[in-house]
């Protein structure tokens, strides 16, 4: 195996808040492979998306601050860029797709006109072929009457015609990775699934990687290859996505998957919560973040925080008691 | 008359199953809620109307949950404020134990709101922010004047929050100090204050993580064991709406397109579109996705000013046929109080 597309190591991202400097990264660590689909999932606070923005460098600075770690992609530390250089790969080698659509489009300009800059900004293409190359685009993610669509401003779209553009936008300068975080949260559920299977289908095509920023484990079980789970800042758990869903190796991953309802199981029976509320990251315990609700928490969690270590091959966990979590 | 023998929080009444036939506690009729739209500025007039509830017709017996499911626009929520008269009804009945109160006024609304509460997907929104969380709580004990004054009703909120699964010590806090979770219980205990018989829940836990979303469904579900409560469980998420229902109701377009017991429908649904529904919810299982059928279907729902003709879900349906395009399925009654709405099974 060669080198990987996107290699993330020790990655720290801290924000000045009035209770104090919060880490809401706390070195993340990861691989990405070409043509891969990595799934990043966590509640809200666990750093998920923090931690996609860090790879861009799109955290507001102040308050935010990357404190730490190396972003390499492609064989270059994004974190030593300088301000163009980092440009020149946002919209062209690495693209980002948002929750909410409406807020990353300009309500003022023409969709096409907002898919063809990237083309025209970084492959110096000229505008009337830009905007050729816009229609064809919005044409690939199947929107309907995509060529007198490009004359539409965001508004007249609905909420899946809009996360459409911004997939095409994505692909304008055929990147190498997506960045998608949580694209189809404020979707409806038909739409969604509509969404999610175009976007695996035009990155396997072009052969981009994806890393997909989730909270729904249903999602993830649908299109990642590869899955990391966040908690606290952290990864707490990470593998390929087959192995994790048979053998969660980590308390967190298995709680979640049992208080889950699911549509293929005996309806009726009682979920089994995790007890508890989410940590607050401003105060997190010395030893693991997820000790205060973790039923097998014993005194070395509270003491000393774990590390993400080898509990199978490939297959990591940061508990202290990863090698008897094994169903 | 209400029957208000029973004092809650305590031991558990007749539950639902102690009864042979449990009595209906809401019955809807045809109820249509139609939003006028108006044009101009000066010359304001109506130039069009929005049927978010379009001739929507259930039951819901004592001690259930309905589940009333489907996408944005189709008129799930509406519904719901409709029954609670919290929007003005176009046309149809409601009739809540016994009782028509379609036409009721706000004054003979008043002890009917005692028995139907509301709880909120927004735990931030929907709790006032400069209100302590006892007086949250205790706040309809005061607006309905429940007899006892202060230290009564002191008590009682005392109970409601160790109902809910808060700690005594939390009344005297504001709503901010709270997580998501922890405010839904607050909603809840609010809602449960003046002992209602009907609860409707508009995406209660949809809002809140999912790791807290168990605490809350498995809250609801302990409530209506011990009290034998009746819910309309408001959500787009198929898979909670099929755990904590007995029956559920599908939502299309201002219409009822299928309703039916939670194990016919899972294990049956008729409706194409229910069926579309079901295959669009991924199962958290890479090795069950590998091998599901994934038929997802085009298109996005239409406006509800301009629903198609015929059948409304013609335009996205996968086995439409050309009587679909023209003409509007009745609701087709089936065996044990299941129907649906759909050419293929009249």
């Amino acid at each position: 195996m060669g080198a990987p597309l996107l290699s993330v190591r020790r990655l720290s991202t801290e924000f000045r808040t009035e209770r104090g400097t919060v880490k809401a990264v706390d070195d993340v660590s990861f691989d990405l492979a070409a043509g891969e689909t990595l799934a990043i999932v966590g509640e809200s606070g666990s750093g998920k998306s923090i931690t996609a923005m860090s790879i861009l460098r799109l955290i507001p600075q102040p308050p935010g601050r990357i404190t730490a770690g190396e972003v390499v992609f492609d064989g270059q530390d994004l974190l030593k860029l300088g301000d163009q250089a980092i440009r020149a790969i946002r919209g062209n080698r690495i693209a980002m797709i948002f929750q909410e659509p409406m807020s990353s489009l300009n309500p003022s300009l023409t969709v096409g006109l907002q898919i063809a800059e990237p083309i025209n900004l970084h492959r110096k293409t000229p505008w009337a072929a830009a905007m050729d190359k816009a229609a064809e685009l919005l044409g690939r993610v199947r929107l309907p009457d995509a060529k007198s669509r490009v004359k539409s401003y965001p508004h007249q779209f609905s909420g899946g015609m809009r996360q459409r553009a911004m997939i095409a936008m994505a692909l304008a300068c055929q990147p190498q990775l997506i960045i998608a975080d949580e694209p189809t949260t404020a979707l409806d559920v038909t739409v969604q699934a509509q969404i999610l299977a175009l976007l695996k289908e035009v990155t396997r095509a072009a052969n981009s990687a994806l890393i997909l920023i989730t909270h729904d484990l249903g999602v993830v079980a649908r299109y990642a290859d590869r899955v990391c789970v966040m908690y606290g800042g952290r990864i707490v758990e990470a593998g390929p996505a087959r192995e994790i869903y048979a053998r969660p190796r980590h308390p967190y991953t298995i709680g979640l998957m049992a208080s889950i309802p699911r549509l293929d199981q005996e309806a009726g029976q009682r979920l089994v919560p995790i007890e508890g509320q989410p940590p607050n990251l401003a105060q997190l315990p010395p030893g693991c973040a997820f000790a205060p609700r973790c039923q097998r928490a014993a005194d070395v969690c509270r003491r000393e925080r774990p590390p993400l270590a080898q509990a199978s091959p490939g297959h990591l966990s940061a508990c202290h008691f990863h090698a008897q979590l094994h169903a | 008359m209400p029957d208000a023998t029973s004092s809650h929080p305590g031991p558990s009444g007749v539950g639902p199953s102690g009864l042979d036939t449990p009595e209906t506690v809401l019955e809807v009729r045809d109820l249509k809620v139609h939003f006028p739209v108006m044009a101009g500025a000066v010359m304001r007039k109506q130039v069009g109307s929005v049927k978010a509830v379009d001739g929507v017709s259930f039951m819901v017996r004592r001690g259930e949950t309905l589940g009333l499911v489907g996408e944005s626009g189709c008129g799930k929520s509406t519904t719901g404020l409709a029954v609670l008269k919290m929007l003005d009804i176009t046309s149809g009945q409601v009739v809540f134990e016994g009782q028509d109160i379609t036409r009721h006024d706000r004054a003979r609304m008043r002890p009917i709101r005692r028995r139907m509460q509301m709880v909120y997907q927004d735990p931030f929104g929907s709790l006032n922010p400069r209100m302590k969380v006892a007086e949250i709580v205790g706040e309809p004990l005061e607006v309905h004047s429940v007899p006892g004054g202060r230290a009564v009703h002191r008590e009682k909120v005392a109970k409601l929050l160790d109902m809910v699964g808060l700690l005594p010590d939390m009344a005297d806090r504001y709503p901010h100090e709270f997580s998501g979770g922890q405010r839904q219980r607050i909603g809840i205990a609010r809602a449960m204050a003046l002992e209602p018989s009907l609860i409707i829940c508009d995406e209660p836990v949809s809002a809140l993580d999912v790791s807290i979303q168990a605490q809350v469904v498995n809250l609801f579900q302990e409530l209506q064991e011990r009290l034998g409560l009746t819910y309309i469980f408001i959500a787009h998420d198929l898979a909670v709406v099929r755990h904590i229902s007995h029956r559920i109701a599908v939502m299309y377009l201002g219409r009822i397109v299928e309703i039916a017991s939670r194990a016919e429908l899972y294990a049956k649904p008729l409706h194409p579109y229910t069926q579309a529904l079901l295959a669009a919810i991924p199962i958290p299982d890479p090795e069950v996705e590998a091998g599901r059928l994934q038929q997802i279907i085009t298109g996005e729902v239409p406006s509800a000013m301009r629903p198609p003709p015929g059948c409304r879900f013609h335009t996205r349906c996968p086995m439409a046929m050309d009587v679909c395009k023209t003409v509007d399925p009745p609701m087709h009654g089936l065996e044990g109080g299941r129907a649906v709405a759909c050419h293929l099974h009249g």
